[in-house]
């Protein structure tokens, strides 16, 4: 089901129709052309705990990446808009978004990994700190492997080694494991 | 500059009588270091061929000039007003050059005006006032009398000592002309880059980008495999056009500023930078968006300088709005050693400042840490209001 609306007012309206499975927003738009799109979808978040939301925006802000991810666990995606032009990767992007799971930009996620940090960070390979850069994106194992030319198998082994490494529980679930390590990062 | 016309700061500490009878007693003391002054002055110019002439004139009018500041501030203690030193700045150099800055500086021949007053009538009406009180029988006068005569004597005296309203307003205008002209420079070298950003990049890469989908329409009917190559080429081009026109708008005027103001900007500029950066403070509403994108890079342009020099382990920018004055102080815990003269982009920092009568004080000692200070007086917004608030002119002189 999709419904297409062109400003905020309306918006808040079709986020309330408890039909509605989720939400593609972008970031601007009419009255104020501010950050409507981004407060919109943590206000509905707040309404409605977990309710996926996938922003879109020209740009991307690390600010505004932590405050999708505050907003509570999962279920929530932040793109650039011209994403959008790879099409499968996009529609990829929302299904998962819609499952549960956590998309980030590729820019938000090589931003926050250009941040200095501390120790634990440090002790992950150059080939594990890609896993994870990868990972933040919200891609599947299979999708790793694809992008990094390894076997599903090698990714599935540099994942433990990155949660051994910075001392995170193994099994946590496809989604949830994103999560974890975003939190890890401090973002 | 000083503004006669402000309220006075204490009116309630005004000094009494026995006060006033001291500060005459002080003046009529001056006479002594005053013709002293006069005569290293005179007896100077006659003998500047020589070069021990130009150190007597030099002696003379700083033996002058101390006097004078505490002219000022008698006079403004007199008639509770505030009177701030109005010399130029000494420039760096060998007396010689401060002689010349000196004898360049108008407020130095106001001095020597006021000279003549304090060792004649003003000296006479000082020393009235000790006598008055001196001579037990005229008590009754010394008592109402010396608020009075100190009150006129204090006045004549800041006549000379302070510019007229004429002058301060000519000197706003040299001030203006000189912040209007580069405010344009500004613009107009702002407004180059920006045709050299597009110009090598988005412009070039739309190039491209046509380029490849002429030779995929070209390439259709006999490679439909290659096309369908040259046409994902395409996409990847049009992609790398976007980021870099991205870069561009974020060089004129930064998305999250226009969304979240001056704080959330800061606050956004902060978590991209490679060191921890601590923001504190906050503003409760909107400043005039002129201001606000000045401010923006011109903490943009001290933290990206603190990234560079200052081999840092922390930084921090701190925001506040009080008494219509935007404070914005960021520092950082590196080596220091920071001249602002340094580098063309804190001068072009300071210079946008300039436009909005704001100003930037560095203060970075060998070994650190390096303060920033930038001050730009501004009205703050209702946060609620979605129009921003106009830059108004100050009416500060320069």
């Amino acid at each position: 089901m999709a419904r297409a609306v062109d400003n905020a007012v309306e918006l808040d309206g079709a986020l309330a129709d408890p039909h509605v499975d989720g939400a593609v927003l972008d970031v601007r738009m009419p009255p104020s052309f501010t950050d409507e799109g981004l407060r919109a979808a943590i206000a509905v978040r707040e309404r409605r705990p977990g309710f996926p939301v996938m922003v879109l925006s020209q740009y991307v802000e690390q600010l505004y990446a932590r405050e999708l991810l505050a907003s509570g666990e999962g279920a929530v995606g932040y793109l650039l808009k011209d994403r959008v032009s790879d099409v499968r990767q996009f529609v990829d992007g929302v299904r998962r978004v819609l499952g549960g799971g956590t998309v980030l930009d590729p820019e938000v996620v090589a931003a926050v990994m250009a941040r200095r940090r501390d120790e634990p960070l440090d002790r992950l390979t150059a080939r594990e700190k890609e896993v994870l850069s990868l990972m933040a994106e919200g891609r599947s194992n299979a999708s790793i492997g694809a992008a990094l030319f390894v076997t599903e198998k090698a990714v599935a082994k540099h994942i433990n080694s990155i949660f051994a490494k910075l001392d995170l529980p193994v099994d946590l679930e496809v989604n949830r494991r994103v999560q974890a390590v975003l939190a890890y990062l401090r973002l | 500059m000083s503004d006669l016309s402000a309220p006075p700061s204490a009116e309630s500490a005004r000094p009494g009588p026995l006060r006033l009878t001291a500060y005459a007693g002080e003046q009529v003391l001056w006479l002594v270091p005053l013709l002293l002054g006069l005569v290293l002055f005179v007896v100077g110019g006659v003998l500047a061929i020589i070069w021990v002439g130009i150190a007597l004139v030099l002696g003379g009018l700083l033996v002058v000039r101390g006097i004078a500041d505490r002219q000022r501030r008698i006079a403004g203690r007199v008639l509770g007003i505030d009177v701030p030193s109005p010399y130029r700045p000494a420039p760096p150099g060998g007396p010689l050059v401060r002689l010349w800055s000196m004898i360049g500086d108008p407020m130095t021949w106001r001095d020597l005006g006021w000279l003549l007053w304090a060792i004649t009538a003003g000296w006479v009406i000082s020393l009235l006032v000790v006598v008055l009180m001196v001579a037990v029988a005229t008590l009754f006068f010394w008592w109402f009398g010396t608020p009075h005569l100190m009150a006129v004597r204090s006045r004549v005296d800041l006549t000379f000592l302070t510019y007229g309203a004429t002058e301060r307003l000519e000197q706003r205008v040299a001030a203006l002309t000189r912040s209007r002209a580069e405010a344009v420079d500004h613009s107009a070298a702002e407004l180059r880059r920006l045709e050299r950003d597009l110009h090598d990049g988005t412009q070039a890469r739309l190039v491209a980008v046509s380029m490849s989908l002429g030779m995929a329409e070209a390439q259709f009917e006999d490679d439909p495999e290659a096309a369908r190559r040259t046409v994902s080429e395409a996409r990847e081009a049009t992609s790398a056009a976007i980021a870099d026109l991205r870069s561009v708008v974020r060089g004129i005027h930064p998305p999250v500023l226009a969304d979240r103001g001056l704080d959330g900007a800061v606050r956004a500029l902060a978590l991209d930078m490679a060191v921890p950066v601590e923001v504190s403070g906050g503003l409760s509403g909107r400043l005039p968006l002129p201001i606000e994108s000045a401010v923006y890079f011109a903490v943009a342009e001290c933290l990206a300088n603190a990234a560079k020099h200052a081999g840092h382990e922390h930084a921090w920018v701190e925001l506040g709005h009080r008494d219509g004055v935007l404070r914005v102080v960021v520092g950082d815990d590196g080596r220091g050693g920071a001249d602002p003269d340094a580098g063309t982009g804190m001068r072009g920092v300071m210079r946008r400042l300039a436009a909005f009568d704001g100003t930037m004080a560095v203060s970075s000692p060998a070994g650190g840490p390096t303060v920033v200070t930038l001050e730009v007086p501004c009205a703050l917004s209702d946060p609620h209001d979605s129009s921003s608030p106009r830059t108004t002119p100050s009416s500060a002189p320069a």
